[in-house]
């Protein structure tokens, strides 16, 4: 059972989360605009990373709320978390990849 | 007093005599014995039968690395734990113990005949041979196979204890309180930090609870050790568990331990759990799980009688039990001279100690040759004897591939060693990888993935006072990591300190091909000729061939046979050992009970049961209850024994005529609040909310983003800010949180706020053309008609005298109302209103007729008309759809061309040309008729019901083009023939909704 590190309540048992998928996957601000390819690729198409994976967790028995976190998929270690709307962290101590 | 037990020594209680039975045969032992060293000391060798071939086995080890002997424990008819090692057993007064995987009796079992065949089993023999009739394998081979291949039975009583689970954190966990474990514990805790020190024994020691030549400190070493428990005892950071295993590594420092409270009680107090599963985070670990001793490999190495040489000392030195009476010490480890000098000097007959190494030389041999023990080198086991038990050996000497002075030697016990295996099981699990040290023979603990270090035996640390050190060290390690300050202090130690170097690998015989079988895994009967196979039949890896052998896969997880069967394979494919690598570590480490697991998920509270405020009146009411996700919801209200059938037949006669009262509480509820409420719902939902009103309702649909209907309810302004918004039962979690995702990640912008208040409200329907005359008396500050609150209409005011929110709302087509009260209200307002409607005629009614009522009227159920896969074009629900709106969630997907597509599977409605006859849900619908299979579906029906009001039976379907094809004759193909059916519109009841707006 994974450590997550809430950025709101701190670390807490993998128990009280939910995953949420890859971040930064940004809706169209005016979906009516953007052609087919493009809202395929909004909807459907997501990287499938081995090493670090930015990628969303709803701390959904605590308080409720999405957050962001960086995660290496090879060892399960989180390197990061952050509040959602923040810009992925650029470098990052102990990021190997 | 038998010959076994020796007058003195052993940490056993020789004034308390404890009686026991093992196969119904009554024995006498001393508190502290183990069901093992009890039996041991009354002369008993046999301990069961081995897994394949029956044959006949007594103790290997003394602890939990034990293979053979496996045996049921009884204590009723729920409470009978088969498969436990009798070395692990502590036995009490009245202990029943049998033995397992054999009939009648243990000394003779007609299944040994397997034995004689062996010959023809060999590695993979059972997917060889029964292969044909392909159906017979179920019916007749598994059965019989599975019968003659096992382990102990399952009880068949439910099991009556109780089991409890807790959650811990600490800031160093310590696994194994040997001693390494002990000095860890002891240096991290004296920092203050919070420790947790496991053992799987009765009693923290480990080695140290053979140790009698040491000296620690200048003490004695049972006198060091009794210090430093009662230490560690008077720390109140210290947490001491004993008979409690870390079985499993988990993520993150997650560590899993199972600790045994009662089994080895006579008499648990009732209450007590039987086991308590821990779930311990640790800031960091130390792992201090010692090292597990090697069999050697040679023929007939299994005959009751055979054992490890530490399992020779653990006997003596804890439970003063001699294993024989004239002793054979085969061994190619200096460490094993220890137990032939212990039990030499105990006053055991010790015949020999052959060394199977070229040379056995060094302070080991010498003290051996000093004591006056005949010594001889280059030895090598061609064969033992003995039907039940160890009666002789053959020995030789092996001189260039030669064997030389064959001689048999008569004795009963023979103690072996290969050397010792570190205990890197958790560490393994850790995610941490392995390499392999040349110089110490074994697989050490090298890159690591979590916060832990291994210390002791376990990294291949030997000689006493280096392992203490080793303990001490990582214990201050791990503390200065947990952010203490803590502070090394050497441990002065002086003890017999043997190699503990070895041979992995089967003896040589010196090109001779043996008669009987040399045991590689015990406990899953596989022999060298076994994996021989493997490798000459073509398998290279390792994790094949330990399936395809079944190596290494019994219960033991191969603790004493996996480096064995790793150096066999490595010879037989004539590669270096490390090259062909270890196979995988698995929790857990010993089995653990399923009971332990499950902890307090048993009964009633395996899953949580939501009921609604009136379901206590249903229950005294006769209601029949269906589960509609975690909530017991009344299906129907039968009378007088009537049928489902009729009964719901009559609810639904009585909503159309007269009026009926339906509980409609688990209606998921969530109040949206704040200035962008309404902004926020028409992006969320299809339909447009800024033009609602306030006290008025609208009929809402939610898609996800890919355009298809998700969720549906009606959503109510009740304030200029503030919106009812209801979902579908089963849907109320999924819709908060799609609505908290759009809120929190796409618009954070928006000032709009989500509560959940499904539980808040008690939900009462009252449905039918005499609801409002029911409802009106009870009612004052709202005015009920149809002028002042039309169909969709929501007002705040009283009812009975408590507050209430009235929605007009109809999921029957009737006049409706849903009274909407705060839930501790829920149980009088239903009351009031049946009193009320009496006079009326008032019915209560549940889910099955709600059903048919809404099917009537052409309603869908989101999750039964629709699927994922259904766009509200398809559900005749266009309407809903605010045209004129920027932006909904769903709303670019929907403008895809296909989703407009003539052939799209629309909502129709299906009139049997029979009426009599009630279609089946989710039959398939076809164009032709008596035609075979492959045919082409071009639809399926997703509600069937016979309506009593309508005469006859109704069906909603989802058929390619269904709207085009009104009138049409389709037929939905059964079993038993074709059902011609027309298309219809989906709504047979009152279609212009004069009865709805009445």
């Amino acid at each position: 059972m994974l450590l997550i590190d809430c950025p709101y309540c701190g670390p807490r048992p993998e128990l009280e989360f939910s995953y949420a998928g890859q971040a930064h996957v940004v809706r169209p601000a005016d979906p009516s605009a953007v052609d087919a390819d493009a809202w395929a690729g909004y909807l459907y198409l997501r990287a499938n990373t081995r090493g670090v994976h930015a990628e969303r967790w709803r701390h959904t028995h605590g308080c409720a709320r999405f957050f962001n976190a960086l995660r290496d998929t090879t060892s399960d270690r989180f390197l990061v978390t952050y509040r959602s709307g923040e810009p992925r962290p650029a470098s990052l101590p102990g990021d190997e990849t | 007093m038998s010959p076994y037990r020796l007058a003195s020594g052993g940490r056993i209680d020789r004034a308390r005599q404890v009686g026991f039975t093992f196969d119904g045969r009554r024995y006498a032992g001393f508190a502290g014995d183990t069901l093992a060293s009890a039996l041991l000391a009354n002369g008993v060798r046999l301990f069961g039968r081995s897994f394949k071939y029956h044959r006949p086995r007594g103790l290997l080890g003394a602890g939990s690395e034990e293979p053979n002997a496996l045996v049921s424990v009884v204590r009723d008819a729920g409470r009978c734990t088969p498969n436990v090692r009798a070395t692990q057993v502590e036995i009490y007064e009245g202990l029943v113990a049998e033995s397992q995987n054999r009939w009648p009796v243990l000394a003779f079992d007609i299944m040994a005949l397997n034995d004689l065949f062996a010959p023809l089993m060999p590695a993979a023999f059972y997917y060889k041979t029964f292969m044909w009739p392909r159906s017979a394998w179920h019916r007749w081979y598994e059965p019989v196979i599975r019968r003659a291949a096992g382990l102990g039975r399952a009880p068949s009583a439910p099991d009556p204890d109780r089991y409890a689970q807790r959650f811990a954190h600490c800031d160093v966990l310590v696994v194994g309180a040997g001693p390494a474990g002990l000095a860890a514990a002891l240096a991290a805790s004296a920092s203050g930090a919070r420790v947790m020190l496991c053992d799987e024994q009765p009693e923290p020691g480990g080695s140290l609870l053979d140790e009698h030549a040491a000296t620690i400190d200048g003490q004695p070493a049972q006198r060091w050790l009794s210090v430093a428990i009662a230490t560690l005892a008077t720390r109140p950071n210290v947490t001491l568990l004993k008979r409690t295993t870390a079985f499993g590594y988990f993520p993150h420092n997650l560590v899993g331990l199972c600790e045994r409270l009662t089994d080895h009680l006579a008499a648990p107090l009732t209450g007590t759990p039987r086991e308590r599963l821990w779930q311990v985070r640790a800031r960091e670990v130390v792992i201090a799980t010692g090292a597990v001793e090697r069999p050697l490999v040679f023929p007939g190495n299994d005959r009751p009688g055979v054992m490890l040489a530490s399992a020779g000392s653990t006997y003596l030195h804890r439970y003063g039990v001699s294993v024989g009476s004239r002793i054979v010490v085969v061994t190619g480890c200096d460490a094993a001279y220890a137990a032939a000098l212990d039990l030499h000097t105990a006053g055991a007959t010790v015949a020999l100690v052959a060394d199977v190494r070229d040379t056995a030389a060094g302070a080991a041999p010498a003290a051996a040759r000093e004591a006056g023990l005949e010594v001889v080198e280059r030895a090598t086991v061609l064969g033992t004897s003995g039907r039940l038990g160890l009666r002789s050996i053959e020995l030789g000497s092996l001189v260039d591939g030669t064997i030389l002075n064959r001689r048999t030697i008569a004795c009963d016990a023979l103690l072996m060693s290969g050397g010792y295996t570190p205990s890197v099981h958790l560490f393994s699990q850790s995610r941490g990888k392995l390499a392999w040290d040349a110089a110490r023979q074994a697989f050490l603990p090298d890159r690591h993935a979590e916060r832990e270090r291994s210390a002791g035996a376990c990294r291949g640390v030997d000689g006493l006072e280096s392992v203490l050190a080793d303990g001490a060290q990582a214990g201050v390690t791990a503390a200065r990591a947990a952010d203490r300050d803590a502070e090394w202090q050497p441990i002065r130690a002086a003890a017999r300190d043997f190699n503990a170097l070895g041979v992995p690998g089967a003896l040589r015989q010196g090109g001779r091909q043996a008669r009987s079988r040399a045991f590689v895994d015990f406990q899953n009967d596989v022999t060298t000729k076994d994996l021989a196979l493997a490798a000459r039949e073509g398998f290279v890896s390792i994790e094949h061939i330990k399936r395809y052998t079944t190596a290494g896969m019994a219960t033991d997880q191969g603790k004493t046979s996996n480096m064995n069967a790793l150096a066999i394979v490595a010879d037989g494919l004539a590669r270096p050992l490390p090259d062909v690598g270890l196979t995988t570590f698995r929790m857990p480490y010993t089995p653990v009970s399923f009971g332990a697991l499950a902890g307090y998920d048993r009964g009633d509270l395996f899953d949580p049961v939501r009921t609604t405020p009136t379901h206590e009146w249903a229950r005294r009411h006769g209601a029949v209850f269906e589960d509609v996700g975690q909530w017991k919801r009344a299906r129907y209200f039968p009378r007088d024994g009537e049928s489902m059938h009729l009964a719901v037949a009559r609810e639904c006669r009585a909503v159309r005529a007269a009026c009926g009262i339906f509980d409609a509480s688990t209606l998921g509820k969530i109040e949206v609040v704040g200035p962008d409420a309404a902004a926020f719902l028409s992006r969320m939902y299809v339909n447009d909310f800024a033009s609602l009103a306030v006290g008025r309702c609208r009929y809402g649909i939610l898609l996800r983003d890919d355009g298809f209907i998700c969720d549906d309810g009606v959503i109510a302004r009740v304030g200029y800010d503030r919106f009812h918004v209801t979902t579908t039962t089963g849907g109320a979690g999924r819709v908060l949180s799609l609505m908290e995702d759009y809120l929190q990640t796409e618009w954070p912008d928006l000032r709009a706020w989500l509560t959940s208040t499904t539980e808040q409200w008690a939900v009462v329907a009252v449905q039918g053309p005499k609801s409002r005359e029911v409802l009106a008396p009870l009612i004052t500050d709202v005015d009920l008609s149809a002028a002042a609150l039309p169909h969709l209409a929501v007002r705040d005011g009283r009812i009975c005298g408590v507050p209430m929110r009235l929605f007009r709302v109809s999921f029957t087509g009737e006049l409706g109302f849903e009274v909407n009260v705060p839930a501790d209200y829920g149980p009088s307002v239903w009351e009031a209103v049946c009193s009320a409607g009496r006079e009326s005629g008032i019915t209560p009614y549940g889910t099955e007729t709600m059903h048919v009522l809404r099917a009537e009227k052409g309603y869908i159920i989101v999750g039964q008309e629709t699927d994922g896969t259904v766009t509200p074009y398809d559900a005749g629900l266009g309407w809903a759809i605010g045209r004129n709106k920027a932006d909904f969630v769903g709303k670019r997907s929907l403008a895809r061309p296909a989703m407009h597509a003539a052939d799209r599977r629309q909502l129709v409605g299906l009139s049997t040309v029979d009426p009599a006859v009630v279609l089946e849900e989710g039959a398939q619908v076809v164009e032709q008729p008596a035609r075979a299979p492959p045919m082409r579906l071009i639809g399926h029906v997703t509600s069937s019901y016979s309506s009593a009001v309508l005469g006859r039976s109704i069906a909603l379907a989802l058929v390619e083009g269904g709207r085009s094809r009104t009138g049409q004759t389709l037929y939905v193909p059964m079993p038993h023939g074709d059902i011609p059916v027309t298309v219809t519109q989906p709504v047979f009841y009152d279609a212009e909704g004069t009865r709805l707006h009445a």
